[in-house]
C-alpha cells in the first residue's frame, strides 16, 4: 500500500496496534490486567500479543482490581510504563481508592517528587445489552479528579495515536474506550502518525448550532448534524477528546460562532460533565448564548438490559436533532 | 532480654540511638501540637520504635519502603533528615513535601521512601507494584511495606499478598501488630487472630517476632531479606508490638485497660535494650548520656530549621498537581 494512501481500520485494530508501537518503542512498557494474555482481552483488543510479546511484557493478572491497578501505580513509581487494562470502567470501582488516593494524589502529596507515569485503558459506555453492571459511563467522575488526564477517543485516529501520548505523559491518564466502538471501521491517515492530547476538535462545522460530545456520543452527533443539514439548520460538531483537562477554550469558540449549544453526554445529567460543560459556558460566554444550553443525556437510571428500554434511556439521533431544532427554531 | 546474635557495639549503640530519637522526636511533636504548631493528625509511634528501626537496619539504599501514617518513625530510621521530617510538620516549604503531606505523607526520593499513606491497606497493592519494577530494573532491591495489624481485614492486602506470591516478588511484608486497628481489637476483627497464619494462604514465607526487640527485629528482617534476594519471593514478619499512647490525638482509650498499657510499658523497648547494654557492659551510663545530649542538639536544631522555614507562596497551591516530567532515580 502507497504510505500516502488513507486506510481503513477497525478502533478495535487501532488499540491494538497503539499497544504494539508502546511495546516496541519502550523496554519499560507492559501491559497488565484480567485476561489480557492467554484470552486476548474480553473486547479482543490485546489478542495476538502474548504470542509476540511473551508473558513479561503482556501479564494476565488475577481478578484483584486494587491489587493490579494499585501494582500499576507502584510500578510506574518505581520507573516502569504500565499500561493497566481494567476490563471495564465498571469495575474501577473496585480500584478506585487506588486511582483517587495513590495515583492522582501522590504526585502533589510528595511536593512533586514522585510521578505516576500510569496508563490504565478501560471499556465505558453502553449500547450492548449488557445491563446496568457493565453500562456505566464513568469518564465524568474521573474528570473531576485533579492529578488525572482522562482521554475519549471517538476516531479511529485518537484510538491509534492517543496511547502513546498519554505514555509519554509523566501524569496519570485514563483512556475510555467506549464498547460500542471497538467494530466502527474509519479511516487513518498514515501521514498522521501523533495526535495532542490537550485539545478538543471541530469534526464538522457549521454555523447555526453547537453538538458538544465525546466518545460515541461523535457519531450520533454527526449522524444528528447530517439530519439537521437535511432541515437547512448547520450543525458544528465539537469532539471534546480530552475530558480532563477540557479544552473550554475550543467550546467556547464554537458557540461564539453558532450562539446555541447543545450537550450530549452518555453520562448520567446530574453532576455529570454536561453540567460542567454548561456551567463553564454560563460562567464564561453567557453573552455569546441566544438560546438556553441544552443537554441530551442518559436517563438517571440504571441502563437496563431490554433492548427497548437500554435505546430509550440513551441519548439518540433523534433526540439531539429534537434539542438542535428546538434551540435553532425558538429563535 | 533474649539472647542476642553477634552484633558489634556500634551497631547495638545505633539501635539505641536510633529508636531513642524517634522516641524524643515525637515527644518534641506533642509539645508542638500542644503549642498548636502542628495540626491535624500526629499518630505516635511510641512504643513501636524497636519494629522500624530493627527493619531499616537490615535494608540497603538500593531497597524501597512503603509506610503507613503512622510513619515518622519508619522515615527517621530509613534515614530521611530529621530537619526536613520536622519542617514538614510545620507545614513548610522546606519540609520533605513542601507542606503539602504532613505528619501522615512523608514522602523521600532520595531515600526510596514511597510515602506514609493514610488510607489502612492501601499501600500494600503499590508496594507490589514498587518491587515488581525492582524485579526488573533493580534486581535484588527489596521493598519493605509496613501495615498494620488492622488492614489484614482490607482486601487489599489478600490481593497484595496473593500476587505477591504468585509472582514472587520481592516484598517484605511487615505487619505492626499493635493490637488494636484504632479502637477495636484484634479479636474482634479477625476470624483468625494469628496473623502470621493468613501468609500460609498465599504459601508465602512467614515468622512471628518480638516487636518490642530491636535486636530480634533485626535478625528476622535478615534472614527475610536473605530469603528475598535470593529470588524465592515474599517474606511476612509479624511484629507483636503495642503503641503505648493514644491512636492520635483525639483519643480517650476508652478500649483498653489502664493494667494492660503499664504491663506493656515494662516491655520498653528503648529501656530493655539501654538494660541490656549496660548489663552487658555493651556501654556505660556517660556513652548513652552522650548519644541522648547529641539527639536532644538534632532536635533543637530540627526545631529551629523548622520555625525559620518558610510557607509555600499561596501562589503555588496547585504545582505539582500535574507534573511536567518524570524526576529520574539518577536524578536524586
Amino acid at each position: 500500500m502507497n504510505d500516502a494512501t488513507p486506510q481503513t481500520m477497525t478502533y478495535r485494530e487501532a488499540c491494538r496496534q497503539a499497544i504494539r508501537d508502546a511495546l516496541q518503542a519502550d523496554e519499560r512498557c507492559f501491559v497488565m490486567g484480567e485476561d489480557v494474555g492467554l484470552y486476548g482481552g474480553c473486547y479482543a483488543v490485546t489478542k495476538g500479543l502474548l504470542e509476540e510479546f511473551g508473558p513479561q511484557r503482556i501479564v494476565d493478572t488475577p481478578l484483584a482490581e486494587v491489587g493490579f491497578v494499585g501494582a500499576g501505580v507502584g510500578a510506574a513509581l518505581a520507573g516502569l510504563r504500565p499500561i493497566v487494562e481494567i476490563m471495564t470502567c465498571n469495575f474501577s470501582l473496585l480500584a478506585l481508592d487506588q486511582i483517587l488516593n495513590n495515583a492522582a494524589t501522590i504526585p502533589h502529596m510528595s511536593g512533586g517528587q514522585f510521578a505516576v507515569p500510569l496508563v490504565i485503558r478501560m471499556a465505558t459506555g453502553a449500547g450492548r445489552q449488557l445491563a446496568a453492571q457493565h453500562s456505566h459511563s464513568l469518564e465524568g467522575w474521573y474528570a473531576h479528579i485533579p492529578g488525572l488526564k482522562v482521554l475519549a477517543p471517538a476516531t479511529v485516529e485518537d484510538a491509534r495515536h492517543m496511547l502513546a501520548a498519554a505514555l509519554a505523559d509523566p501524569n496519570p491518564v485514563l483512556i475510555f474506550e467506549h464498547i460500542v466502538l471497538y467494530n466502527a471501521e474509519g479511516p487513518l491517515d498514515p501521514a498522521v502518525t501523533a495526535v495532542d492530547i490537550a485539545h478538543a476538535k471541530v469534526r464538522r462545522s457549521g454555523s447555526d448550532v453547537s453538538l458538544v460530545t465525546y466518545g460515541n456520543g461523535l457519531p450520533k452527533c454527526l449522524a444528528a448534524a447530517e439530519g439537521l443539514q437535511a432541515e437547512g439548520i448547520a450543525a458544528e460538531v465539537i469532539d471534546l477528546r480530552v475530558l480532563r483537562p477540557l479544552d473550554m477554550a475550543t467550546v467556547t469558540a464554537s458557540v461564539a460562532r453558532t450562539h446555541r449549544c447543545v450537550i450530549v453526554d452518555e453520562g448520567w445529567k446530574s453532576g455529570s460533565l454536561s453540567a460542567e460543560i454548561a456551567a463553564r459556558l454560563a460562567e464564561d460566554a453567557l453573552y455569546e448564548l441566544d438560546a438556553p444550553v441544552r443537554r441530551v443525556c442518559t436517563r438517571e437510571v440504571p441502563v437496563p438490559y431490554a433492548e427497548h428500554l437500554e435505546t430509550a434511556a440513551l441519548p439518540q439521533v433523534a433526540d439531539i436533532v429534537a434539542a438542535a431544532r428546538g434551540l435553532v427554531r425558538a429563535a | 532480654m533474649s539472647e542476642k546474635p553477634h552484633l558489634d557495639r556500634a551497631r547495638l549503640h545505633e539501635l539505641y540511638r536510633q529508636m531513642q530519637r524517634i522516641r524524643r522526636f515525637e515527644a518534641r511533636c506533642v509539645e508542638l501540637y500542644q503549642a498548636q504548631k502542628i495540626r491535624g493528625f500526629l499518630h505516635l509511634y511510641d512504643g513501636e520504635e524497636a519494629v522500624a528501626v530493627g527493619v531499616m537496619a537490615a535494608l540497603e539504599p538500593r531497597d524501597a519502603v512503603v509506610a503507613t501514617y503512622r510513619e515518622h518513625g519508619q522515615a527517621l530510621a530509613r534515614g530521611v533528615p530529621m530537619d526536613v521530617l520536622m519542617a514538614e510538620m510545620l507545614g513548610k516549604v522546606q519540609g520533605c513535601c513542601r507542606g503539602r503531606g504532613g505528619s501522615m505523607h512523608l514522602f523521600s526520593r532520595a531515600h526510596r521512601f514511597f510515602g506514609g499513606n493514610a488510607i489502612v491497606g492501601a499501600g500494600l497493592p503499590l508496594a507490589a507494584g514498587v518491587a515488581l519494577a525492582d524485579q526488573r530494573l533493580r534486581p535484588g532491591a527489596v521493598t519493605a511495606c509496613f501495615f498494620g495489624e488492622g488492614a489484614v481485614a482490607e482486601g487489599a492486602f489478600h490481593e497484595s499478598m496473593n500476587l505477591a506470591s504468585l509472582w514472587k516478588l520481592p516484598v517484605l511484608f511487615v505487619c505492626e501488630n499493635n493490637r488494636y486497628a484504632m479502637g477495636v481489637p484484634l479479636a474482634d476483627a479477625e476470624s483468625q487472630p494469628e496473623v502470621v497464619r493468613k501468609a500460609a494462604a498465599y504459601r508465602m514465607a512467614a515468622e512471628p517476632v518480638d516487636g518490642m526487640d530491636p535486636v530480634q527485629v533485626l535478625t528476622a528482617t535478615q534472614r527475610a531479606v536473605a530469603h528475598i534476594r535470593s529470588g524465592a519471593g515474599p517474606y511476612f514478619l509479624e511484629c507483636r508490638t503495642y503503641r503505648f499512647r493514644a491512636h492520635s490525638m483525639f483519643d480517650t482509650q476508652a478500649y483498653r485497660r489502664r493494667e494492660e498499657v503499664d504491663a506493656w510499658r515494662r516491655q520498653d523497648p528503648i529501656t530493655r535494650l539501654q538494660r541490656w547494654l549496660l548489663e552487658s557492659h555493651l556501654t556505660h551510663a556517660e556513652e548513652l548520656a552522650a548519644i541522648d545530649a547529641a539527639i536532644a542538639r538534632e532536635i533543637d536544631e530540627a526545631v529551629a530549621f523548622a520555625e525559620a522555614g518558610s510557607p509555600e507562596p499561596v501562589g503555588e497551591l496547585e504545582r505539582f498537581v500535574l507534573l511536567d516530567r518524570v524526576v529520574q532515580e539518577a536524578d536524586t
